[in-house]
């Protein structure tokens, strides 16, 4: 559809001029396709890089004689149950603390990371003890709230028998 | 009295400007693009606040799908090229070359190393109908410790990333850290989706 209009000749025996042609084009097929590929290219680009969350397990010990054993004052439990439930006690589960219910709103566990009895301490250890039957989801959602909250120690550990039967006695998470 | 005509014009618009434009975003989009790869399997992330971004290259993706499935993933032809020769000698396969071409073309996998070859020698088409087992993690058929372990020794500097869907079960994700740690791997990254950063604490 490129036209190219002349300027009609006036016929009167003028001056001859140097004929000026103004080129027109219709663009518009090119626009039609140029906004076709840019819908395209915007539609099917990703952008973000994935996000990640990078976590340093502690190392298998070669003895585990020698490794100092936590003490219960420094001790924070936090035991992710099914059904996002959230359990959390303070001590070891040897001295049978007091076993207590949380969630992962911004006022549940979140308050007792930030309470004074976890902040002020520095030699708080937070032990993340995932039930078997818990969700990948609350795992990475409390390890989000320890960096949230700016809790440095913590560790991944691994649900024990002395944990169960804590949860058992209380009559929690059954 | 004559009659008024209405008057036509023709509209015309200088288009140039906008064109200019439009194929400048167009050459910008289609430099920048860089086309997702096919997933196996549709995975939905949990969100973290966490804004560490995963390196490009060099990365292990071990996907676990919200039926627990495994599947392996790693980037680099040379380094799929190199692993799936140090496997096929581990586990005494044979690839033909057109196996391990297809191989290096794929973006992740979740077949036993016995179903490999059958799976690698399908039609493109086919191979996305199938369904795919997931990689073994038991105790006794621990292949993904294999391909783990034979990625680092082919290509030392993979960092390994662990995308796992919200509603897998965290027993499965468990049993692939105690892979990883028994491999001396103790050091990975957990995919995860943005989220805003609470401001009140």
């Amino acid at each position: 559809m490129a036209e190219i209009q002349e300027k009609a000749d006036s016929g009167k025996g003028g001056k001859k001029r140097a004929k000026k042609m103004s080129v027109h084009l219709d663009m518009t097929p090119m626009v039609d396709l140029a906004f076709l590929l840019l819908t395209f290219f915007m539609l099917t680009t990703t952008f973000s890089k994935p996000q990640t969350m990078e976590i340093n397990m502690p190392v298998d010990p070669d003895n585990p004689e020698e490794q100092i054993a936590l003490k219960a004052s420094n001790a924070l439990t936090i035991i992710l149950g099914e059904d996002d439930d959230v359990y959390y006690y303070f001590g070891l589960a040897a001295d049978n603390p007091d076993v207590l219910e949380a969630d992962y709103s911004a006022n549940g566990i979140r308050k007792v990371l930030v309470s004074p009895q976890v902040k002020s301490n520095d030699k708080m250890t937070v032990m993340i003890k995932p039930m078997e039957t818990s969700r990948y989801k609350n795992v990475v959602d409390i390890l989000d709230e320890l960096k949230i909250t700016d809790t440095r120690k913590f560790a991944l550990v691994d649900f024990s028998d002395a944990d169960a039967e804590l949860l058992a006695q209380q009559n929690i998470g059954q | 009295m004559p009659k008024v005509k209405v008057k036509r014009t023709k509209p015309s618009l200088d288009m140039t400007p906008m064109v200019d434009l439009a194929f400048l975003l167009v050459t910008f989009f289609m430099l920048t693009t860089k086309f997702a790869p096919e997933e196996s399997v549709v995975v939905d992330t949990p969100t973290s606040v966490s804004e560490i971004k995963l390196p490009e290259s060099n990365v292990i993706t071990l996907t676990i799908g919200s039926d627990n499935r495994v599947f392996y993933g790693v980037d680099g032809q040379q380094t799929k090229e190199a692993l799936l020769n140090k496997m096929a000698g581990k586990y005494g396969v044979g690839f033909t070359e057109e196996e391990i071409r297809t191989f290096t073309l794929l973006s992740n996998f979740g077949v036993p190393m016995n179903q490999l070859k059958s799976y690698l020698a399908m039609e493109p088409n086919a191979r996305k109908e199938v369904e795919q087992p997931g990689i073994p993690i038991d105790s006794t058929n621990n292949e993904l410790g294999d391909w783990v372990l034979q990625t680092r020794l082919s290509n030392p500097k993979v960092v390994i990333a662990i995308k796992g869907d919200v509603d897998s079960d965290y027993a499965t994700v468990q049993r692939v850290i105690d892979i990883l740690q028994d491999k001396k791997v103790n050091r990975f990254n957990l995919i995860t989706d943005m989220e805003a950063k609470p401001s009140n604490l």
